[in-house]
């Protein structure tokens, strides 16, 4: 009788819905190795793959298919379980944030009300911040179990990296929920779907968050564990087969789950602009929700062409220049901007009496 | 010191000014160019579906001619193997018996004629050399084998297909190439 009393279709609509965003991330990782492979081709006057299925739409099968049929090979002198086990982490962690992201509105289903999100925890943008973090470990422990100087330093260069710029991009978050005053994920949403998206108010923060977000994926500018001209090739130098697939896909995952954060902190999240979405709800129904994620997507995919393009425009930084950005410039600028939307949200909160 | 051509040019190493050092500006004018090349007409040509435009005086792969009546023109005479540079042609000659005339064109023909392609430097002094309109280079090109061995080309790959038997290939086989 315990058992009946449980909320078993909780527990299927969770399932479901968690099934759903794994597959979807994973999907969307694969295209988007297929997407920055078309757009590298197209800023350098190249088309790209285009041979397997129409436009190449079955490049990412065959490579993936390719990293599958790879020999593996697991060095003699690594330390084995670590070794087998950096991919897996860097996957895990990648996917892990994915749980507290709104994804849309709500679902009327059977009478009852779905909301389009794993976990609607109230410190949803903490938690984020939590298993960002952890991202760090699994490039750490792959360099590390590598037992190779070029993958130890790369990944060194990687975790100190990623932590430095965690700061400014925690400091930048500050001041946005300083003008939010919540961490819940989707009542930020919510408090941007009058069309008041943050990236007015926190202009100087969104562009903070997206070099450190930039940071953070490893990625063009700021990929210096991947510096083949000084590593080699960077932390997974040792890595064959589907365990190099899987740190290269982690980096596409990670690129999605940070634009999708970038889109619902500072671009409205699933918010339609232009459009009153509780009156669509009233006309469409469970269609406006299918709208809203759509329009997320679209955000998301817009996210993603801009990380590719200053992936393909910019070259990389030299590692002093990064820590010298990273430390001397992002820090202090993020800081200014907390005191000064501290000062400017204490003002209006005291109906601009000082 | 005094440059000796005067075309010596100073580095520019003043500092730089405000709107390069926050990167930002320069970033997104540097973004522009890359968006430029984006919408840019691609210059690729899809290979296999679509050719580049070849001269006529192109010079691919060797063929073997035949005449109108589909008799082999070659008559071994050797000098093709003699005016090549890279030593690429051997034949051997072999004397038309009573009932071939319908094969040969003239009383003596090659009964093996082979090019090696991996020798071939394709400067086409065989064409020139010979003195019956026997041998050409084509306008087929790229050829790929897996061993060593099948690129020395014989006479089977070499010879153009029978006018009479198969006009299309023999057409196909002849390219643009005006011919006598």
């Amino acid at each position: 009788m315990v058992l009946l009393s449980f909320d078993w279709f909780l527990i299927i609509e969770k399932a479901i819905l968690i099934s759903i965003v794994i597959v979807a991330s994973l999907v969307i990782a694969m295209y988007e190795t297929w997407g920055e492979r078309k757009v590298a081709a197209f800023i350098q006057d190249r088309i790209g793959p285009d041979r397997a299925g129409f436009g190449g739409m079955f490049q990412p099968l065959a490579d993936g298919m390719k990293l599958f049929m790879k020999e593996e090979i697991i060095p003699n002198s690594s330390n084995k379980f670590l070794f087998v086990m950096g991919p897996g982490l860097a996957m895990l962690t990648a996917m892990m944030t994915s749980a507290v992201i709104p994804w849309g509105g709500h679902l009327e289903i059977m009478g009852r009300t779905v909301p389009l999100q794993i976990a609607d925890i109230n410190i949803g943008i903490l938690y984020v911040f939590g298993v960002v973090s952890l991202g760090v470990y699994g490039v750490m422990i792959g360099g590390w179990a590598s037992n190779n100087k070029f993958s130890l330093m790369a990944a060194l260069r990687g975790a100190s990296q990623m932590i430095s710029y965690e700061l400014a991009m925690g400091l930048s978050l500050i001041a946005l929920l300083m003008l939010t005053g919540t961490l819940s994920l989707r009542t930020i949403v919510e408090q941007q779907s009058t069309g008041h998206w943050n990236i007015w108010y926190q202009p100087l923060g969104f562009i903070i968050f997206l070099v450190c977000a930039l940071a953070e994926c490893n990625r063009t500018p700021f990929d210096l564990p991947e510096a083949e001209s000084e590593l080699n090739f960077g932390y997974h130098q040792e890595y064959s087969s589907m365990k190099l697939g899987f740190y290269l896909f982690a980096e596409y995952v990670n690129m999605f789950i940070s634009c999708v954060i970038m889109a619902t902190l500072y671009w409205g999240g699933y918010d339609i602009p232009f459009v009153n979405d509780a009156h669509l709800y009233d006309i469409w129904g469970n269609w406006a929700a299918f709208l809203q994620v759509f329009f997320l997507m679209g955000k998301v995919i817009t996210g993603i062409f801009i990380f590719m393009w200053i992936r393909w425009t910019v070259p990389r930084f030299r590692y002093d220049q990064l820590m010298n950005l990273g430390w001397k410039g992002l820090i202090p600028l993020a800081l200014a901007n907390m005191v000064i939307t501290a000062v400017v949200a204490l003002l209006k909160y005291n109906n601009w009496h000082f | 010191m005094q440059s000796l051509t005067n075309r010596v040019k100073p580095v520019d190493r003043k500092p730089m000014t405000f709107l390069e050092k926050i990167y930002l500006w320069e970033i997104a004018k540097g973004m522009m160019i890359t968006i430029k090349h984006f919408f840019r007409k691609k210059p690729t040509i899809k290979y296999p579906e679509q050719t580049r435009e070849f001269s006529s005086v192109f010079r691919g792969l060797h063929i073997l001619n035949r005449d109108e009546q589909g008799r082999e023109r070659c008559t071994a005479c050797g000098l093709c193997a003699v005016a090549c540079p890279a030593e690429a042609i051997t034949m051997e000659a072999a004397e038309r018996k009573k009932g071939e005339e319908h094969l040969y064109r003239e009383e003596k023909y090659a009964a093996r004629y082979e090019i090696n392609m991996l020798r071939c430097i394709f400067c086409g002094l065989c064409e020139e050399a010979c003195p019956k309109d026997a041998i050409y280079l084509s306008q087929t090109f790229t050829p790929s084998n897996l061993t060593r061995a099948q690129f020395i080309y014989k006479k089977d790959d070499l010879l153009i297909p029978d006018p009479n038997k198969d006009p299309e290939l023999y057409a196909k086989a002849l390219g643009d190439r005006k011919k006598s």
